[in-house]
């Protein structure tokens, strides 16, 4: 251990001298307390750390020493269904420690060392092993089976392996490395800086969408597998139900949720509510396929960037396993703003809006972490970790540093607009704002995911995997032109328009209320299964389809609009025989329009 | 911890001359064994001694933030190094008592003595440690409990503007939402920063009018004290708040008024640092800073209080994206945001529910909690209340004439809404039944196919119930 001395404490930054080969990186130990610290910068005589825990009390000639390592996660079974401070130490090892609220000084291992886990081989001693390989498996939850793999560093003979019930800290075999012994565990270290290694060259294409069950997102915008989303909102807009949302209903293996910087309760909301919700795939309890990381806003401030890396080596490390996982990480402004604040503590000149020269840097590194890859070892194995970040830009305005740096680096934008969440209109992710780069090359694969989930599909639209990425562009453009209308009818009145356009105003508040609003606490609505998003979307643009030919003929658009089919069409997704319900729709739907045609005896077939 | 302290009352190091004074910062020659955040007395010529904060110690000087006036402040003071944080001595009998922004006793009676002491400052609560919230609290108010409902443990804001009835908004809650008798263990803890000498009196009589003071603390910095003090006084209020709750079992609300007068405190000592200003010249840490006093709500596993927290803040300009606002509403769970427009309509509370929100709500609100109709007829209030106002808007340029008739009815149900729901009496205490009756006879005024926000089962049980009983009425 080198000791030095600490020269000044600036608020969560502090300087210390006396330690000649320190490095950058490198984690210290703070005063008597042994508070933990990172080495931020190494100046010619001192160098300057950021410290995870408050810094009252600590003085001028206090002892600061260096560890001689960087700041690491330790990945390992146990991952799952835990919940970890921003420097990834167990909540709940802290209450035991220092009771409901958090002291100072507190040291836990990141993994439980208490508990047993039965470790499967599935590969015999004397093989060589190499970076990745999977030597066995333990049963990490019911859901998942978490996969041992060689350390990205290691390579080497396996000279042992063991089958039993092992803790983490156990050795389950021996490795020989270059004539060396080297015991081998369930679990290793990784500094949570540097990302976890692939194939070379084993980056894939985005192919396959990630399925929310949020129809805005699964039919407008859709992420892949793999790829990365920003949702920016101003507060209250909906990006922590959004980012809840997605870590319920995605079809990924794993998720990680970081909330970095933002509400305890709303950790504490996670915790009740997972371990209740059950996964529509397996029917198992969500919290089985998730790991948690909550640096709330009242944690220290230094801690928020640990807290995203820490974050992101977790789901890659499961990634390496071949899984898909996803990771919300809520919100990373308040990420950006600890980057600012130390950067401000440093004396550096800021270049945007107090923001360091290297915020783009940083916000790029982060979503570089994403992807769809080759990993490492044998067997082989494709996994993809997919980003979600949030973003609270300051006044709600989009034209700020971290969303136009986010932006260029993420695939998806789900821009939330503050009008739609006044009216009550969720997900109040904007139609004519947003974008989705993968949509193309994803799209085809949700609609033969709903008619794998539901054959029927095709029985009731036979020729749905051709036609539906038509009807996504169609109701694209009803949405589209029906806001120029809008803009229109505001200055004269919807009165005074033809009825083409209002009709086109008909159909754009269908589509609005029967497709996109989402009540994410309605228990028949949460989940929008895919076939039942795409049949809304049939239904609505056949109405439209329908209607157009009425009122080319003249049929008053009032008569249209009375119709009960309309509050039908707004209410479907609230009925809960689901998909039932909507083949039952769209038969009313062709009965009632061609009864209006009857009426006015047109002569139309639909 | 009361004033006037004698310097050898504390343990510590006394040492004398400032080297530099920067307004309500002063530097001072480093001194070996000072410790960052520990709490300074400094004595000038004048006789007066103030307090202070440590907040750089490095081998070349020592800086510390003064709360107390600054202007008798000389370079040939006294100061006092305590060695220790800002702590207070807590105990049960500070419930009744009042205090200014330093705690020092202003009710005559004499200091609270405990050698049980609390950091001010406070811990953060491990959210693994956290309950979470949804006791519903009724407030008596339409426009809270129907559309915006606070449950215990939530830190729900009011938004407004100089001029506006925050202050009787903020009084009524804490009237009605304390029934004595129905809740014995209540406690209101109140703070005030820079508040003006009559509002404060006002909410005092208040208190003594409905019996509340007795089991309230008062913590008042008001107007003309000295400004840097607000930044420690809701730090004493909320420590005290947490022991109650957390100690004591009480069902604590905190009134804390006026933010920004905190916030303004704050920006002060940050240019007097000549700290690189961020949006509006407020210090770029303002949100981490804000969120170590809010979240300081919650209600806590195995503990039986509760802290729920109504923080009050006059948006500068009447602006939402003002920083103050925003970084508040970015940390809170919800807002309640009070309109001029309203205000000027003679509607009270003039409580505009569009943006306001309440979080917490549907955790709070249902079958068992308030009643099976309540998250669907909230939903579906907003909604046709959204649309009625945009009705009023296009009315405007359009006249009314040009709408629909479909715009009309929904314009027709704005104005009802505000008329009858929104709008009550300052002493009106309406239950949540009451609340939700209402909301249905303004609904039923609205054909039914245009109740989309609700099942058809709802509307079977409540509208047509209601419309009959409201078309009694208007007859
Ligand atoms: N899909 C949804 N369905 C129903 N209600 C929603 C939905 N999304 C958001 N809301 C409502 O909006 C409120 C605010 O949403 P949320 O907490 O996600 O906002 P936010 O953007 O994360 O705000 P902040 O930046 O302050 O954290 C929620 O409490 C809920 O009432
Ligand atoms: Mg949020």
């Amino acid at each position: 251990m080198r000791v030095g001395e600490i020269v000044k404490v600036s608020g969560t930054v502090v300087f210390g001298r006396g330690i000649p080969d320190i490095e950058v990186g490198e984690v210290v130990e703070v005063g008597e307390e042994k508070l933990i610290g990172e080495v931020i910068r190494v100046f010619e005589e001192d160098f300057a750390a950021q410290v995870y825990e408050p810094t009252s009390g600590l003085k001028v000639g206090d002892p600061i020493s260096g560890t001689g390592k960087k700041l690491v996660a330790e990945l390992g079974p146990g991952l799952l269904m835990n919940i970890f401070d921003g420097i990834g130490r167990p909540l709940e090892d802290l209450i035991k420690l220092s009771g409901p609220f958090i002291s100072r000084g507190i040291k836990a291992y990141m993994l439980p060392r208490n508990i047993k886990w039965e470790f499967k081989p599935t590969v015999k001693a004397g093989v060589e092993v190499g970076p990745g390989d999977v030597v066995g498996e333990v049963q990490e939850t019911p859901y998942l089976v978490h996969k041992i793999m060689i350390p990205p560093f290691m390579r080497g003979v396996l000279k042992e392996i063991y089958e039993g019930e092992f803790k983490v800290d156990e050795p389950i075999g021996i490795i020989e490395i270059d004539g060396e012994d080297k015991k081998l565990y369930m679990y290793h270290e990784w500094p949570v800086k540097i990302a976890r290694p692939v194939q070379e060259g084993g980056r894939l294409p985005l192919t396959t969408p990630l399925i929310t069950g949020q129809r805005v997102i699964d039919v407008l915008f859709p992420v892949a597998k793999g790829g990365a989303a920003c949702i920016p909102g101003g507060f209250g807009t909906g990006k922590t139900v959004t980012l809840h949302q997605l870590a319920k209903w995605s079809d990924t293996d794993v998720v990680v949720y970081i909330g970095c910087g933002e509400r305890g309760n709303e950790m504490a909301e996670v915790l009740t509510e997972f371990p209740e919700l059950q996964d529509p795939r397996s029917g198992r309890p969500l919290m089985e396929r998730t790991v948690l990381i909550a640096n709330t806003s009242n944690m220290p401030v230094s801690a928020r960037e640990a807290s995203v890396y820490i974050g992101i080596t977790i789901a890659e490390y499961y990634r390496d396993m071949g899984y898909d996982v996803s990771l919300m990480a809520d919100s990373t402004s308040r990420w950006a703003e600890a980057i600012r604040e130390i950067s401000g503590r440093l004396g550096e000149m800021p270049v945007e809006r107090g923001f360091p020269a290297y915020l783009p840097d940083k916000i790029a590194e982060f979503y570089e972490r994403a992807g769809r890859v080759k990993v490492l070892g044998r067997p082989d194995r494709i996994g993809s970790v997919t980003v979600v970040g949030a973003v609270s830009p300051p006044g709600g305005d989009f034209n700020e540093p971290v969303t136009t740096h986010t932006l260029r680096f993420t695939g998806v934008f789900w821009a939330l607009d503050a009008d739609l969440a006044y009216s009550r209109h969720f997900p109040s992710i904007h139609w004519l704002k947003s974008y989705s780069l993968y949509a193309d090359s994803i799209i085809q694969g949700y609609v033969e995911k709903a008619v794998e989930n539901n054959p029927r599909l095709r029985e009731i639209w036979p020729n749905v995997l051709e036609e539906y990425p038509r009807y996504r562009v169609e109701a694209m453009n009803i949405l589209t032109n029906a806001s120029e209308v809008e803009s229109i009818a505001k200055i004269i009145g919807e009165k005074a328009l033809p009825d083409d356009q209002r009709l086109l105003l008909l159909t754009n508040e269908l589509i609005k209320e029967g497709l996109l609003r989402q009540n994410a606490f309605d228990p028949v609505d949460s989940y929008s299964e895919p076939e039942r998003s795409v049949l809304i979307l049939k239904a609505i643009i056949d109405f439209h389809r329908m209607a157009e030919k009425l009122v080319r003929e003249n049929v008053p658009i009032d008569r249209i609009i009375e119709s009960p089919i309309v509050s039908r069409i707004k209410r479907i997704k609230l009925d809960d025989r689901k998909f039932d319900a909507v083949v039952e729709l769209l038969r009313d739907i062709r009965d009632n329009l061609s009864s209006i045609a009857e009426e006015y005896r047109v002569s139309i077939t639909f | 911890m009361g004033l006037p302290i004698k310097l050898s009352d504390l343990e510590g190091k006394v040492y004398r001359g400032i080297r530099e004074i920067r307004g309500s910062l002063v530097v001072l020659d480093p001194i070996p064994g000072v410790v960052f955040d520990e709490i300074i007395r400094i004595r000038a010529p004048d006789g007066i001694d103030r307090l202070g904060r440590v907040i750089e110690v490095s081998r070349d000087f020592v800086i510390a933030q003064v709360f107390g006036d600054e202007s008798g402040l000389q370079h040939d003071s006294i100061v006092k190094f305590t060695g220790s944080t800002f702590e207070i001595p807590v105990s049960p009998d500070v419930v009744g008592r009042m205090f200014n922004g330093r705690f020092e006793p202003i009710d005559g009676l004499p200091k609270i003595s405990s050698r049980d002491t609390r950091d001010i400052n406070g811990n953060p609560i491990n959210p693994r440690a956290r309950e979470y919230p949804n006791d519903f609290i009724q407030t008596g108010i339409s426009a809270i409990d129907g559309m915006l409902s606070l449950v215990r443990g939530q830190k729900l804001p009011i938004f407004s503007e100089s001029g506006l009835p925050h202050n009787r908004v903020a009084a009524q809650v804490a009237r009605q939402a304390t029934i004595l008798g129905r809740e014995e263990s209540f406690a209101l803890v109140f703070a005030a920063m820079g508040l003006k000498h009559d509002e404060a009196s006002y909410f005092i009589s208040q208190f003594r009018e409905s019996g509340a003071i007795d089991r309230s603390v008062v913590i008042l910095n008001l107007a003309d004290d000295p400004a840097i003090e607000r930044l420690i006084t809701p730090r004493i209020a909320l420590t005290i708040a947490e022991y109650l709750a957390f100690e004591q079992d009480y069902h604590v609300l905190t009134i804390l008024t006026d933010m920004t007068n905190y916030c303004e405190a704050l920006r002060e000592i940050s240019a007097a640092r000549e700290e690189v200003p961020g949006r509006g010249g407020y210090p770029g840490y303002m949100y981490s800073d804000l969120a170590t006093i809010y979240e300081r709500a919650g209600i806590v596993k195995g503990k039986k209080g509760s802290l729920t927290q109504m923080p009050i803040l006059t948006m500068p300009g009447g602006d939402k994206r003002h920083p103050i606002p925003d970084l508040t509403g970015y940390i809170t769970e919800g807002q309640i945001i009070l309109s001029r427009d309203l205000h000027s309509r003679g509607i009270y509370p003039p409580i505009n529910v569009l943006p306001s929100l309440s979080r917490l709500m549907r955790s709070g609100i249902g079958p068992d909690k308030t009643r099976d109709d309540h998250k669907e007829l909230s939903d579906q209030l907003y909604d046709a209340y959204s649309r009625g106002v945009k009705a009023r808007d296009l009315a405007r340029i359009v006249g009314e004439m040009g709408l629909s008739d479909r715009e009309r009815l929904f314009l027709k149900f704005a104005d009802l809404f505000e008329k009858r729901f929104i709008n009550q009496g300052e002493y009106e205490n309406r239950t949540i039944e009451e609340t939700l009756d209402i909301g249905w006879e303004v609904l039923s005024i609205l054909p039914p196919e245009e109740l989309t926000r609700v099942r058809e089962s709802t509307i079977e049980k409540y509208y047509y119930k209601a419309k009959a009983a409201f078309e009694g009425i208007e007859k």
